[in-house]
């Protein structure tokens, strides 16, 4: 792992992939969508209304996901200092609010002919909207301090100590009494989705976290052209380079 | 003990400290938390006529009867062992049918359970409708209905 510390070497593999993330995205997600909209059955319960889930289950996966993912790149960043670390959460933050974001409103909007409600208190409910607060708080911590080094490290901070909000999310089902229905995939007993649903949902899945991998690579590679830029503007400034070298 | 490992320390540290802390304040609100009560529960406790509560559980087959105004509805919500009568005058979910997982809001008064609001629960199978008909066919079918 310590080895794509180095930013030379992870810019060098992370322009190998972004491609091929860039093409799994579009191509699961393109057909994931069909399967999802069009060539999958109507629930027996739910009937058409099931189709929210393709979009809603696996943005709420890719909230829980993303957030794990940028709790490990804090606490490695708090640890080891690796600047790429802390870029990668940097990175991963707006992402997956969007995902979070995605989530609450997809739910809101399934809630409502389902439950007959667009929103309830119940403990699942809450803390996803915790979540969403939760990178909303890292994402404004990380600008509000002058020196950015300490902005990273304040919300570093929190990231880490926010990711005991995901095992009550992902248990809250069955810890308490909820009005949202336990897991249909992690169970003891096999998934609860009839093969011809689960398909097109694992689709969305994997697309959506492709795009996560392509989004994250932009991103980071951009974070990481900004400081080149701003060193070699601050050479020049200070005339210690004589002209901008060809990269 | 250089920095580095003294960060992670302190990091597994603080990290086991902030879940017990979690831990404790979530054991601490259960009843809070709780986003309904069981009919056994509701049995077992006393509730104040005045406190606003919800009950959950099964519309049990058969107790859904219609009022001659068309709006008042009355139903038996069970959990299998206990079970409350119920009062609602309003619009009920789609998914409200006999067998079907509820939650209720509303006030205890003298045994009958007065609804302000009813709200569907949906369980976690999905499947197509072909295929529940094949599993109600074949005897195999666990849920309700």
């Amino acid at each position: 792992m310590h080895r794509f510390a180095n930013p030379t070497r992870f810019v060098r593999l992370a322009g190998r992939v972004q491609p091929w993330a860039a093409a799994l995205a579009l191509l699961c997600l393109g057909a994931g969508l069909y399967f999802a909209l069009f060539s999958s059955p109507p629930d027996y319960q739910q009937g058409e209304t099931v189709r929210i889930m393709y979009v809603h289950v696996p943005a709420a996966w890719m909230a829980m996901f993303c957030y794990v993912v940028m709790a490990a790149a804090s606490a490695s960043s708090l640890i080891w200092r690796h600047r790429v670390a802390d870029l990668a959460a940097k990175a991963t933050a707006p992402v997956g609010a969007a995902f979070t974001l995605l989530a609450l409103v997809t739910g809101s909007l399934w809630g409502k002919p389902m439950w007959g409600t667009w929103w309830v208190w119940d403990a699942r409910l809450t803390s996803v909207l915790i979540l969403f607060f939760l990178y909303l708080g890292y994402i404004a911590l990380q600008n509000a301090f002058d020196d950015p080094a300490r902005g990273a490290r304040a919300a570093a901070i929190l990231a880490v100590v926010g990711v005991i909000n995901v095992p009550i999310i992902k248990f809250s089902v069955d810890w308490w009494n909820t009005l949202h229905q336990p897991a249909s995939l992690t169970r003891l007993d096999g998934p609860a989705i009839h093969s011809s649903m689960l398909t097109p949902l694992l689709l969305m899945a994997l697309g959506y976290t492709a795009l996560y991998v392509w989004l994250a690579i932009i991103r980071m590679r951009a974070e990481l052209a900004e400081t080149k830029i701003r060193a070699i503007r601050y050479r020049q400034a200070s005339g210690t380079a004589p002209a901008p070298q060809e990269s | 003990m250089k920095r580095k490992h003294q960060r992670m320390t302190l990091l597994g540290v603080g990290g086991v400290a902030a879940a017990a802390a979690a831990a404790l304040v979530l054991t601490a609100f259960e009843d809070n938390i709780v986003f309904f009560h069981s009919p056994t529960e509701l049995s077992e406790r006393n509730f104040a006529p005045t406190q606003r509560l919800r009950i959950g559980g099964l519309v049990e087959a058969g107790s859904v009867a219609k009022a001659a105004d068309g709006v008042s509805v009355s139903f038996t919500v069970t959990d299998t062992a206990k079970s409350v009568p119920v009062t609602f005058k309003g619009i009920l979910p789609d998914l409200f049918r006999e067998g079907q997982g509820i939650v209720a809001e509303g006030h205890l008064r003298e045994g009958v359970f007065v609804a302000t609001d009813v709200l569907a629960k949906h369980d976690e199978t999905y499947m197509p409708p072909e295929v529940a008909e094949a599993i109600k066919k074949s005897g195999q079918w666990k849920g309700g209905r």
